[in-house]
């Protein structure tokens, strides 16, 4: 991080290298001593950079014709306006800075209030989880909030699966919606061919997610990190574009439809005489089937987190954190990676499997649209953004995450852009995490130094 | 200039009737270099990247994307000033989107991946899956979603072969005009790797970079630099991509991207000849998957082919084997 004073600077300052020497750097100016000329310098320079990239991006707008034919139209205001944002951007990030003082001498957030912030995590998981367990007494008359509920709380089970893959074990997951799709495809087409029940399925779609984990796990996971996450991204779309063309069997793009709902031991929560609402002689209110998918997607979200904090206590689950930490080092404690390695792909998998059950029984139809690498992205920016590991984080993250999405439902166009912009700037400024980063379970008492060396080589 | 327009890719299309297996073959062959040459020129930004900063550079696809934008717009600007000499009109779009495509490659690495350089393993490989979203989504909202169509710039070509049951294999101009480009740009390339400062400053980062900055090398301007040559060489693809099959969307960088990546692995990560021919095996592949097999699955077939590849052969065609270091 040291090398961010200069970041835009380098063209002069070429006497600023990276590594080792750039760590040796200190006489970073005093913050008075880059003067306004240099600002101004800066600020021009970037607008200059920015005019030239939008100058045809955006000063330029091209369209088809009715015909086919092309047309395009100029749009010099906005450039000139966006040219103009960036001047002044570039100006109050520099001042910003300036008045920050040099990197990592000042912490974002202040020691107190970490501690603070830590000493309140105690009670915040408690006090969340009994807000949600209320949630469908408070918000009973509000279908949207429920709606909303629901999708937050798939998320956070989606969040919780990847977690053990990602924050566990530390083996990046591009292609985890492929779990998910392989779970909600599997509940729909056992429920609509063979009729089998929601609670017979959900066991069944966790177990084949798991099974088709293990089969993409099992001759990929020798590989790097960063090959690890190309194969499962392949892996991902090779199962969307499988679910798209395979019609005979998916109905390719226009997916499954009719997909039977959830039953209460066996009792369906329908308006008809054999109804839940009629059996115990109330009246029937469609938000009792929202509300009873509200507490399965609870109930299923709360089990991943019990599994996993479970699981982390046991060797296995040591093991992954070994993992995560030093794989090396690892081996040479005689922990077998592979197997390590695909226990937690496979457990993963089969949280995913479950959550997809959920959603295809909640949505009622499943198409490969909601099986994108947007979605494995979105699931993955929650892990990262609730800070690998944390469970708690991972929940808040999913709730900022997809809060922040429904905001801005309005400017669905802006929707990913900004999304895009967030996970940029999430990973420069806390590339740990926004909320909390968990640490070992267990770990020596005494702090070791890491050199830069190792730093480098990607296990700082 | 005739501006009809045809959403159609302009490869020789497929007979209805069975042709003869051998100019079917040839056909697909001449149609598979063309693509592989495009692959290719992409390859090369991944290798190139991750050869010296050792990141997936996520985002090379997009800039793909982006200098396939550029050179559509900029060949619209200037068909409307009334230009109409066919080659002015390629070199001007040439130049134009590679100098600017070069820049978003520059201003990518400066925004989204310097600062994370000695971040920990996985955080540049994030970034640059947010770079992706952030510039498939601004040439979405800044261009609009829908495909933007092109009419054939380039036309005519050779006919090679009649054969008796009327299949034609044919050389289109704009194949070879591919291909041409691509090995000349090859040939300027190597030179600039081999023969340069800049190249050697490049190569000297790739072994040890806190080694060549105690040399004196500006190891910050040198991966700059590779990400602006690799940024141009997509842009130049982009523009292949653009003449070849007429159309441009906001997300075709995203396939071509991976497709590009499995060339770079498939020829041996790091190893520039092998990018090319990574790119020219997963093109050839890719064709002839299409003409044999299915048109739905080859996408399928490409990424299979990049799992086969990572488990049997990590190192690729070419590639050194890594050596890990404790």
């Amino acid at each position: 991080m040291s090398t961010r004073s200069n970041t835009e600077a380098n063209v002069k300052s070429p006497a600023l290298v990276s590594g080792l020497v750039t760590a040796s750097v200190t006489d970073h100016k005093p913050a008075l001593a880059l003067g306004f000329a240099f600002i101004l310098k800066k600020a021009l320079l970037s607008a200059f950079v920015a005019l030239v990239l939008f100058s045809l991006m955006i000063g330029i707008r091209t369209e088809a014709g009715p015909t086919g034919q092309l047309t395009y139209w100029t749009r010099f205001g906005e450039l000139a306006t966006i040219v103009a944002i960036v001047f002044v951007g570039s100006i109050v990030i520099e001042l910003v800075r300036q008045w920050l003082g040099p990197a990592g001498t000042s912490q974002l957030v202040p020691a107190a209030v970490q501690n603070g912030l830590a000493a309140a995590g105690r009670f915040i998981a408690p006090a969340l989880l009994i807000f949600t367990l209320l949630v469908p007494v408070i918000f009973h008359d509000q279908r949207y909030i429920l709606d909303l509920a629901i999708l937050v709380l798939t998320y956070v089970m989606l969040g919780w699966g990847l977690n053990v893959v990602v924050g566990l074990a530390g083996l990046l997951d591009l292609g985890y919606v492929a779990f998910y799709a392989v779970g909600a495809y599997s509940y729909a087409l056992l429920a609509t061919t063979f009729g089998l029940s929601f609670w017979v399925c959900l066991p069944l779609a966790g177990f084949l997610a798991s099974l088709w984990g293990v089969m993409l796990g099992f001759p990929v996971l020798r590989l790097r990190g960063d090959y690890l996450a190309i194969v499962t991204l392949a892996f991902g779309e090779i199962i969307r574009l499988v679910i798209i063309n395979w019609q005979s069997l998916t109905g390719g793009p226009n997916g499954i439809t009719s997909i039977p709902r959830p039953t209460l031991f066996g009792i369906p929560l329908t308006a008809g005489d054999d109804g839940l609402a009629a059996k115990l002689g109330i009246e029937f209110d469609p938000t009792h089937r929202i509300i009873f998918l509200f507490y399965i997607i609870l109930a299923m979200a709360l089990l991943t987190n019990w599994v996993t904090i479970r699981l982390r206590r046991l060797p296995i689950g040591r093991a992954w954190e070994a993992l995560r930490e030093d794989e090396v080092a690892c081996r040479a404690l005689g922990i077998n990676t592979t197997t390590t390695k695909l226990t937690a792909f496979a457990t993963g998998a089969m949280f995913g499997g479950f959550a997809g059950a959920f959603f295809a029984t909640r949505q009622g139809f499943i198409s490969p649209e909601s099986f994108t690498f947007q979605e494995s992205a979105l699931v993955l920016a929650i892990v990262v953004l609730g800070g690998m590991g944390s469970q708690l984080g991972v929940a808040l993250a999913a709730l900022a995450m997809i809060g922040g999405f429904e905001l801005f439902r309005g400017l669905e166009q802006y929707r990913m852009l900004v999304f895009g912009i967030a996970m940029v700037l999430l990973m420069i400024w806390r590339p740990r995490g926004l909320i909390g980063h968990r640490a070992p379970t267990v770990y020596l008492k005494q702090a070791q130094a890491i050199s830069s060396d190792l730093v480098k080589e990607g296990r700082g | 200039m005739k501006l009809g327009i045809s959403p159609v890719p302009y490869q020789n299309r497929l007979r209805s009737r069975k042709p003869q297996p051998m100019d079917y073959f040839a056909q697909q062959l001449i149609n598979g270099i063309v693509l592989g040459s495009i692959y290719g020129l992409i390859a090369i930004g991944y290798t190139m990247v991750y050869g010296i900063v050792g990141m997936i550079n996520f985002a090379h696809g997009d800039i793909f994307m982006i200098g396939g934008f550029i050179a559509l717009i900029s060949f619209l600007i200037l068909v409307s000033f009334g230009l109409t000499a066919v080659p002015v009109i390629l070199l001007i779009v040439l130049l134009v989107s590679m100098a600017i495509t070069a820049l978003y490659g520059w201003t990518v690495e400066l925004i989204a991946y310097r600062p994370l350089r000695h971040s920990f393993r996985l955080a540049p490989m994030l970034s640059a899956i947010g770079m992706s979203f952030v510039l498939s989504n601004f040439s979405q909202v800044a261009q609009g979603a829908r495909v933007k169509p092109v009419p054939p710039i380039i036309t005519g070509g050779y006919t090679l072969y009649h054969s008796a049951d009327g299949f034609v294999v044919r050389l289109s101009n704009i194949q070879i005009v591919v291909v041409l480009t691509t090995i000349v740009l090859l040939g300027i390339f190597t030179w600039l790797v081999s023969r340069t400062r800049l190249g050697r400053d490049m190569r000297a980062c790739e072994q040890d970079q806190t080694m060549a900055s105690l040399l004196g090398v500006d190891v910050d301007r040198t991966i700059s630099m590779t990400f602006v040559i690799g940024a141009a060489l997509a842009a130049v693809a982009g523009m292949m991509y653009l003449l070849y099959y007429g159309l441009v969307d906001f997300y075709m960088g995203f396939v071509a991207g991976i497709k590009a990546f499995t060339a770079a692995v498939l020829g041996g990560i790091g190893s520039l000849p092998g990018a090319m021919l990574g790119g020219l095996a997963i093109g050839l592949i890719e064709t002839l998957w299409s003409a044999y097999f299915s048109v739905e699955y080859k996408d399928v077939a490409a990424f299979s082919i990049l799992i086969v590849v990572l488990i049997f052969l990590p190192t690729g065609l070419l590639g050194r084997p890594e050596v890990e270091k404790v």
